[in-house]
């Protein structure tokens, strides 16, 4: 297969009319190298800005709770802002994904943002999940333990895994106020060895999640200054943590920074992440040995990941195998969105009505709620995980009404299949479409078929 | 509350699990010979069977727990002197003193160690014993008793149009209703997907269902939802998390997410009037690291809700029925720093319908003592969860032993019958 057939199935977001696909692993390579253009371009939220809003948020609905005069209204217009920050998120990443030339930078960072699932339990967090994904953004071409750490020490994955609620039973703080029964939560040392890091079958004990639990007490959030390192409230001694000693007396963020480089750059860290970019990327049964050049590009880089992205763009065993996979929704919805022919500034243009009613409620009914996996393990990968029934019907009905709603100017039936599906285009689509009593239903058509779902 | 429809996805034995979903409200359904009836609930997340099935006789559980009420002193309900069942499922204490309820505790999978939720799920839906890589695992146990019973015949329903277990959640609010189920295709429209999906197996069978269902359709759902709604995303998000993770004093989950419950058990027993003999179906938030005080409080409230519905619904059928909810794992004795728990191993298994010689829990029971804890942290299990399973399979539908602890349950030494069965 052409590679330029391959790469915007397999590792971008389709075709578009407006665009020509990458010709070469380098063309895509050389983008993730550069500047990143689309966050300059289209900026999401920052850590700073949603503790503001969540600040701003708790500020007043105290007020409205003391009955302050004008309170009730504020609270009202801060929880609309919360919202509207929610879906804008949602519109910017589906802009940055409808424009990216090669896409590759913006599946990857979907990629990582799932990897590094968090959700927002309340309202006023919503703004942080947003900022998470943000935080992430410019370590995803970068090096791994930089991404751990971005994830790691930001707010949202405190709050979300209850690292701001887990106390050094022996800290200062718990001793000074016995009453208070202070004490830990593993909640986030267990997910950051299962999911983050080692991976289930890593080697790693109950005994470290617990060693990593105390080393990992003093993380707090302030409304400020964000996440920051509080001694008083940290396990006092060293920890042991798969064999190596960290930490001791006085407790320090470093102590914390030097374990996550370590979890980052062991051995079985390098294979549950190549092996879990492959399933994303390529297939549900990756060959041993793409994961295994992955893995090792992985190590012999000391966990910087373009060596590993360019295993997963040029390797022999990533370039075949067929498109077993179905696009996620948000990932079929950029595709769609794409192939309609809208570029980012358009997507951008969409007013809020219609990002809601074409992109925000659909990614739900299609069962992939905006920053809203039901847990930390994050979205599935199987196919059959996507595809049932109503899952299906939602796609189809997005496909009839997003063209219509989102007022895009298609061209004659059969043009926007070839240009939506280019060499893919199967006899059977091909001979359905003009058949269709409809020119909408002919779009969609087009936009639901198999080919258009599946990577 | 909304009249759900349900859908059915084909006769066959779907590839991915036959056991319930944990991203869709579905549940699974199986005609096998004879007249007992079987349901499972999986109850995700990991059940702490210290705080539902309190052993408050032990002086130890309340050092143990020191921030947790515990006992009927604290508005359990003492069931025989020893343990106590947790204050928010009282409203079953009617059949615990018919023999209706009952329950084994101690109990666990063969897992061990990594407590991880996920796969700790994966070996209750499997089955399997620890010999296989859990990678491996796939099937269900419910899968491979069907193909071991002539004549037998699964099939699953799902709530239409609603993805995530929601419903069950207890993040459920009528603003999360989205039964967008209707196809606004034309019949030349269907026509044509239907050609064009011929060859993706997968595509063509859901388009096929999806059609089906729809056909039948009253679409009077539709419209419940305004997604120009500011509140779209705030409203659920303010009520208590879908992993039961709740902060102190978070509000207690909507009526809404006891009545889901209830009526996803109100389908399950319509099905089990008829000719279905075994369902399997989820209830999720069992998960509380942190303030479990409140947060246990919404999914015992459902699970209760969806043992009462069953009873109500099954009618005379509930003399031929067991209830069987069963958890990946248990947890922490100890409470942790966050007024919750982390994740465990030995937990209880929850016991009822008419089929169960009930007022009684079952199992041998390990003591709380440092030394008796498993890996000093958690409860030792003293039994295989899967042999109770095991066990009711022998007796309701005459599945022999060997076939237990081969093909259905690999790896499972079955052990004495505890003889629970009426």
């Amino acid at each position: 297969m052409e590679f330029s057939t391959l790469a915007p199935v397999r590792f971008g977001f389709g075709l578009s009319p407006r665009q020509t696909p990458p010709a070469s692993p380098d063309e895509i390579l050389a983008a993730l190298r550069g500047p990143d253009l689309l966050a300059q371009r289209w900026p999401g939220l920052t850590t700073q800005e949603a503790l503001q809003m969540r600040d701003e948020f708790l500020r007043l609905r105290k007020a409205e709770a003391q009955n302050v005069p004008g309170a009730t209204e504020d609270f009202k217009r801060q929880r609309q802002a919360i919202d509207r920050s929610n879906v804008g998120g949602l519109q910017i990443a589906l802009a940055r994904a409808v424009e990216d030339p090669t896409g590759m930078r913006e599946r990857l960072h979907a990629f990582w943002r799932n990897h590094f699932t968090v959700r927002a339990k309340r309202t006023p967090e919503a703004p942080l999940a947003t900022a998470h994904g943000e935080a992430l953004r410019p370590e995803i071409t970068g090096s791994f333990p930089a991404l751990l750490r971005a994830s790691t020490l930001h707010p949202m994955m405190l709050i979300y895994l209850d690292q701001i609620a887990s106390f050094g039973p022996d800290s200062k703080r718990a001793k000074k106020r016995p009453d208070l029964k202070l004490g830990l939560n593993e909640n986030l040392a267990r997910e950051l060895m299962e999911l983050h890091t080692l991976g289930v079958g890593g080697s790693y004990t109950q005994d470290d999640v617990r060693q990593l639990a105390e080393l990992l007490t003093g993380l707090r959030v302030m409304a400020e200054e964000g996440t920051t390192f509080a001694p008083d409230f940290a396990e006092p001694g060293a920890e042991t943590v798969l064999g190596h000693a960290y930490g001791g007396d006085p407790a320090k963020m470093a102590d914390i920074v030097q374990v996550l480089t370590a979890l980052a750059l062991h051995p079985d860290t390098s294979r549950h992440i190549a092996t879990k970019l492959a399933v994303h990327f390529v297939g549900p049964e990756p060959d041993p040995a793409l994961t295994g050049a992955m893995s090792e590009a992985y190590l012999g880089a000391k966990g910087q990941l373009l060596p590993v992205y360019e295993v997963l763009l040029t390797h022999p065993a990533a370039q075949g195998g067929g498109f077993l996979k179905v696009r996620q929704p948000f990932d079929y919805i950029a595709t769609g969105v794409r192939a309609m022919g809208f570029d980012g500034k358009a997507v951008m243009a969409f007013n809020g009505p219609q990002i809601r009613r074409h992109a925000f409620k659909p990614l739900r009914d299609m069962g992939q709620r905006w920053l809203g996996a039901p847990a930390p393990n994050g979205w599935p990968e199987a196919a059959e995980e996507w595809i049932s029934p109503q899952q299906l019907a939602a796609r189809i009905n997005w496909a009839l009404k997003a063209p219509a709603g989102l007022q895009a100017k298609l061209p004659e039936p059969a043009d926007f299949a070839r240009a939506a599906l280019g060499p893919r285009l199967s006899d059977l689509v091909a001979q359905a479409v003009p058949r269709s009593e409809s020119r909408p239903e002919a779009a969609a058509l087009v936009l639901a078929s198999a080919e258009m779902n599946r990577r | 509350m909304l009249s759900r429809r349900f859908f059915l996805q084909g006769a066959a034995i779907a590839g991915c699990s036959a056991a319930a979903h944990p991203f869709m409200s579905s549940v699974t359904l199986a005609a096998v010979p004879g007249e007992q009836r079987l349901v499972v609930i999986i109850l995700r997340g990991a059940m702490d069977g210290l705080d539902i099935v309190q052993p408050y006789g032990d002086p130890l559980l309340a050092q143990l727990r020191p921030d947790f009420p515990v006992g009927p002193d604290k508005g359990a309900t003492d069931l025989d002197g020893f343990f106590a069942l947790h204050p928010a499922m009282a409203e079953l204490m009617p059949l615990w003193k018919t023999g209706e309820l009952g329950f084994a505790h101690a109990v666990s999978t063969p897992y061990r160690d990594k407590r991880s939720h996920f796969d700790g799920q994966d070996m209750l839906e499997a089955g399997t014993g620890m010999d296989v890589p859990l990678s491996m695992v796939r099937d269900g146990w419910l899968n491979r008793l069907l193909q071991q019973m002539p004549g037998a015949r699964a099939e699953t329903a799902y709530s239409v149009g609603d993805d995530e277990l929601k419903i069950l959640s207890g993040s459920a609010a009528a603003l999360s209703w989205a039964p967008d189920a209707s196809l606004i295709l034309s019949s030349q429209g269907r026509t044509l997907l239907d050609m064009i999906y011929h060859d993706d197996p997968l595509f063509r069978q859901a388009a096929s269902e999806a059609m089906q269902i729809t056909d039948g359709g009253d679409n009077a759902e539709d419209g419940t939802t305004d997604p120009d709604s500011p509140d779209l995303m705030a409203e659920p998000m303010m009520a208590a998390p879908a992993d039961g993770m709740a902060a102190p004093g978070a509000p207690a989950p909507l009526k809404g997410a006891v009545g889901a419950a209830a009526s996803l058990a109100d389908f399950a027993a319509s099905r089990l009037r008829g000719e279905t003999r075994i369902a399997a179906f989820s209830l999720n938030g069992w998960d509380t690291h942190r303030g479990q005080e409140a947060a246990i409080r919404g999914p015992a409230t459902q699970l209760a809700a969806m043992v009462t519905t069953l009873r109500q619904q099954l009618g005379p059928v509930w003399d031929k029925t067991l209830v069987l909810g069963m958890t990946e794992f248990g947890r922490t004795a100890r409470q942790n720093g966050t007024r919750g728990t982390d994740h465990g191993t030995g937990g209880a298994m929850l016991m009822a319908g008419g089929a169960l010689k009930g007022r009684k829990v079952y199992g041998k029971w390990p003591g709380l003592a440092d030394a008796d804890l498993y890996a000093g942290r958690d409860l030792m299990p003293t039994a295989d969860i899967r042999a109770y399973a095991g066990w009711a399979l022998r007796g309701m539908y005459g599945v022999p032993v060997d076939v237990l602890e081969k093909s259905i349950f690999p790896g499972l030494d079955i052990g004495a019958d505890p003889r629970f069965l009426a």
